[in-house]
């Protein structure tokens, strides 16, 4: 019995890297979102370049799921490469699509799934004779096949056409009629539509489909930096190149052309930090986007910037390692290495965003963080969300809002002082006061060393000296914490002994995994932390709970090591789940591994909520 | 604790300079380094150099890496800020302040073994980049700060105070920061003021990256028979080019020597260098025959000293970057914030 289902479904292309099948792809999962149904794609993309496979997954789910399901109800296979494999990955009963031109050799299909077999370079051959536009229009002939199989709304699928080749009218034309021959071709073969089918909900409200990095490049343009240097690498080149398109657009004088932004491509990620704290010594937002090997590198600074104290932000989209580890595959294995990054003590904020409108939101706060606390702000993404377009909340911004300069001061404010003190810490919150360069013709200035400093940035290694610079640096975490966002905290139904900690990019198959085990009668707290040092509500969290799921994407459970080593908790009471193969985390992976654990960890009845 | 305040004693006879700065204001704390060090030298040219500009001390930003040399910066504009910053990463902390603000004037400060090892990958692309800035290598051949091992400048063949060869090949800056596209390459040395002063004086003024190498003999590791940056050797082997003066464009330019001995470069900002040729084949416009030149003259066993290439009409990084003319650290949400309306704008298209 073929699969049924409206609405809640997955459905993979398989393709050929380079076949310019991506905006294809794109164009048919905004379609369905037009219809007002939730749609989560991802890219899979191995780290290869022209020729080799890719897949593109749509998860469409009317209730709204977002993180991946696993499994494929709907393959279209177009790489021949990876067709043997592509086919045993469909669930039980589900449908595969493939180009029927050449016929398959006997035994490779199984008889449990429905095949549609779409003669797509036939019909492209037999209406082009451009070889370009063979192949570009036979995606969107299988767009058109897909659009009848699956019931689309052709309405929307033509005007996004439209909207997508505005300006460029000649093209319109074409891509309609491809459309049309592979809509037409279906209708004419197969049994329209299957027993998967999308039917317009209204699900989406006012939600827009994203890229994270897009969406951090956008939260750095508003968050008001004016300096970034990068060195490409993969997951994160977006985000910077999103950045220097944004200030493209918004950031030149209309009247001489002039930019106000400068970005370097620097000779690498040394290099990239040390222009971003040079420029935050000197009073510029400054910013680099980087990975896992990039963060390796920048090491030394980042405990220069700590214990002199410059603003700087970090972008860190975090793949998988140790060392090249997947380049392509998502994971969130830094948060170790960027909490306690360089030698010595040093300990960083780290903000944690869950999709796209939080790292537009965060990427604009790390900008006022950095500079009110004077540190660096890492703000950890990772693949997931930096390379997949996620349906979220619309980008906003508050006109009224003003940036957060932190303590700085002004030639005027240096006269009305008797002293300056570089490292004073003169409002009892542990942040002094700094002076731009060129502030001040002889008050102010000062000099900014990585070696040990007196509160007047005198060199000094007189012990008392050093140990106070370094209890003042451990206060400032303290006035961070009332900074950072706050933990979500989500109860579950009724009282439970069980909760669970996540963050990132774990969020929807999180949500979505409590939901499985609530109806297997697990009831379960959740708290997604957004920032590290961690808020007091994260250790009433775990207080409150006889055991807490520690649930994150590495193999050490890195999020639980900072719960143990910051809250100082008996480790026994955090349960690690770990999800680390480089694919996304999946709810039904998450409600396995916890449901298990909850079945063996055999806890006593609750008493204490009964009493 | 080694921070030596200096006394502030302004003595009311001491000459004064056109913005009424006497060179105390241009001095800051004792240099804690060994006495007789070249290095301190330098500090002295650089504080001659910016009293006889007339530059307002607080308008320096002094940048270094780590060494001997890199601690100078403590040494001499006491009121300007400093940034002591990792070692071989002077050129990007630099970068990135310049991209920041471009009204400061930037000073580079760095050891041999700061630009040429550690460092050399951050010097090469500061040059490419042309970033505005006065870049000095104080050059001794050796590490000094970590008691003498060779640094990457050091010659084959030359030898270490314990005795030790060094068997690699020596990295000449000068030639790399030609090739690399500086547009003011000098080389001097920590014990000719004369030369150097001028030198840093053109060198400020310059528009792009100005590399200046000055020879500057290690009193405790390096200055020992054997050595080929030691004092002794340095004097012996020491070929000038040509000898410098400045002038600024709001001067009267004028020039007191015989046409044929003198060239002229105009720079960017007014200013002119008048170069009085000691070598008559010498012609510091043309990078090709400079390089030529340093070659030559290396293979002789001389240490070619003087401005040997400067492009009159150079760019600098922020023209590269089409920068706004404000500083950008300057700029505020007006000018950096598409604001709500944008943003509203965005979210449409991505629905
Ligand atoms: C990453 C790193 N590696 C090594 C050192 C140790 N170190 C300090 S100074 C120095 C060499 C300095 O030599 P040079 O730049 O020639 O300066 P000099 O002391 O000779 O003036 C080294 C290797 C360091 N500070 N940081
Ligand atoms: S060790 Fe050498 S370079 Fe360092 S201060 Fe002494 S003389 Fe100068």
């Amino acid at each position: 019995m073929p699969l049924n289902a409206v609405n809640d479904f997955v459905i993979r292309f398989a393709n050929v890297n380079g076949s310019g099948s991506a905006s294809a792809n794109e164009l048919f999962a905004r379609a369905i979102m037009r219809m007002g149904v939730p749609v989560a794609p991802r890219n899979v993309f191995p780290s290869n370049i022209q020729g080799l496979p890719t897949w593109y997954e749509i998860r469409v789910s009317e209730e709204g799921r977002l993180g991946a399901r696993g499994g494929t109800d709907f393959m279209v296979a177009m790489n021949p490469q990876t067709f043997n494999a592509d086919v045993i990955s469909i669930e039980p009963d589900g449908y595969l699509m493939y180009d029927s031109t050449r016929t398959l050799p006997p035994g490779q299909l199984r008889s449990d799934i429905t095949v549609i077999g779409m003669p797509l370079t036939a019909i492209c051959n037999a209406h082009y004779s451009d070889p370009r536009q063979r192949q570009l229009f036979k995606n969107i002939i299988c767009i058109g096949a897909l659009s009848a199989l699956l019931d689309l709304d052709f309405a929307e699928v033509e005007k996004l056409i439209g909207e997508q080749y505005r300006g460029k009218d000649k093209l319109i034309e074409p891509n309609i009629t491809a459309l049309h021959l592979g809509r037409d071709y279906a209708r004419a073969h197969f049994a329209c539509p299957l027993g998967l089918r999308v039917r317009r909900a209204d699900k989406v409200g006012d939600r827009i489909l994203i890229e994270g990095n897009a969406a951090a490049a956008l939260g750095a343009v508003y968050g008001g930096a004016t300096v970034c240097a990068w060195y490409p690498i993969t997951p994160s080149s977006s985000l910077a190149e999103g950045f220097a398109r944004f200030c493209r657009r918004f950031r030149h004088d209309p009247a001489s052309g002039e930019a106000r932004y400068a970005i370097v491509q620097a000779e690498d990620e040394i290099a990239s930090i040390g222009m971003v704290i040079g420029a935050g010594w000197n009073g510029a937002r400054a910013f680099t986007a980087t990975s896992g090997p990039g963060i390796s590198l920048m090491q030394e600074f980042f405990g220069f910037a700590y214990f002199a104290e410059i603003p700087a932000v970090i972008f860190d989209v975090q793949r998988a390692g140790p060392s090249t580890g997947m380049p392509t595959r998502t994971q969130q294995c830094d948060l170790i290495s960027c909490a306690y990054a360089s030698h010595g003590d040093t300990k960083h904020v780290l903000l944690l965003p869950e999709d796209a409108t939080e790292a537009f939101e965060f990427g604009a706060d790390a900008f006022d963080l950095a500079d009110r606390l004077q540190t660096p702000v890492f703000v950890l993404l990772d693949l997931d969300i930096g390379m997949n377009q996620r349906l979220c909340r619309p980008l906003q911004w508050d006109d009224a809002r003003r940036y957060d300069r932190g303590k700085v001061l002004t030639a005027a404010d240096l006269d009305r002082i008797k002293e300056f003190g570089r490292y004073t810490d003169v409002d009892g919150d542990a942040i002094p006061y700094r002076t731009y360069p060129g502030t001040h013709p002889n008050k102010g200035a000062f000099f900014t060393r990585g070696t040990s400093h007196d509160a007047r940035a005198r060199y000094s290694e007189n012990g008392a000296t050093y140990v106070e610079g370094m209890q003042r640096l451990l206060r400032k975490q303290e006035t961070a914490k009332k900074l950072l966002p706050r933990p979500v905290r989500r109860a579950a139904a009724a009282p439970t002994r069980f909760g669970a900690i996540y963050y990132g990019s774990t969020s929807p198959a999180m949500t979505e995994a409590a939901e499985i085990l609530a109806r297997r009668g697990h009831g379960l707290d959740l708290m997604r932390v957004r920032a590290f040092p961690f808020h007091q509500d994260v250790a009433s969290f775990i207080a409150d709970h006889d055991f807490v799921f520690v649930v994150e994407q590495n193999r050490d459970g890195q999020l639980r090591m900072l719960l143990v080593n910051e809250i100082g908790i008996d480790p026994v009471r955090l349960v690690p789940v770990l999800h680390y193969d480089g694919a996304s985390i999946t709810a039904r992976f998450i409600a396995n591994a916890i449901g298990g654990s909850i079945d063996t960890l055999q806890v006593a009845p609750l008493r204490k909520a009964l009493s | 604790m080694t921070y030596l305040a200096k006394p502030k004693f302004h003595h009311p006879s001491l000459p004064k300079n056109a913005l009424g700065y006497t060179r105390r204001d241009y001095e800051a704390s004792t240099s804690t380094l060994c006495a007789g060090c070249g290095h301190d030298s330098i500090s002295a040219a650089i504080i001659e150099a910016c009293f006889e500009l007339s530059i307002e001390p607080h308008r320096v930003a002094k940048i270094s890496g780590i060494g001997c040399s890199s601690k100078t910066p403590d040494y001499f504009l006491g009121a300007s800020h400093g940034f002591n910053s990792v070692h071989g990463r002077m050129p990007s902390v630099l970068t990135g302040a310049n991209l920041a603000n471009r009204d400061l004037i930037y000073l580079g400060v760095s050891g041999d073994g700061d630009s040429a090892s550690i460092g050399f990958g951050q010097f090469a692309h500061a040059m490419r980049r042309g970033v505005n800035m006065t870049y000095i290598v104080e050059n001794n051949g050796v590490y000094g700060l970590t008691k003498g091992q060779f640094s990457a400048t050091a010659d084959r063949g030359s030898k270490s105070k314990k005795g030790a060869v060094n068997t690699d090949s020596a990295i000449d800056l000068v030639a790399m920061a030609l090739q690399l596209g500086a547009t003011f390459v000098a080389r001097s040395f920590s014990g000719d003021k004369k030369q150097l002063v001028p030198l840093i004086k053109a060198a400020i003024e310059h528009r792009g990256s100005a590399f200046i190498d000055v020879i500057s003999p290690c009193i405790a590791f390096n200055n020992h028979p054997g050595s080929t940056k030691s004092l002794d050797y340095v004097r012996a082997h020491n070929e000038a080019v040509n000898r410098l003066d400045i002038m600024t464009g709001r001067e009267p330019i004028f020039v007191d020597y015989a046409p044929g001995e003198v060239v002229s470069v105009r720079q960017h900002d007014g200013s002119v260098l008048s170069l009085r040729k000691l070598n008559d084949d010498y012609d510091p416009t043309d990078r090709l025959a400079a390089m030529n030149f340093l070659q030559r003259h290396a293979a002789q066993g001389q240490i070619v000293t003087g401005l040997l290439y400067v492009a009159a009409e150079a760019a600098d990084l922020h023209d590269h970057c089409n920068t706004v003319a404000v500083p950008l650290n300057r700029l505020g949400e007006a000018e950096l914030c598409p604001g709500s309306a944008a943003l509203d704008a965005i979210n449409a298209g991505l629905r």
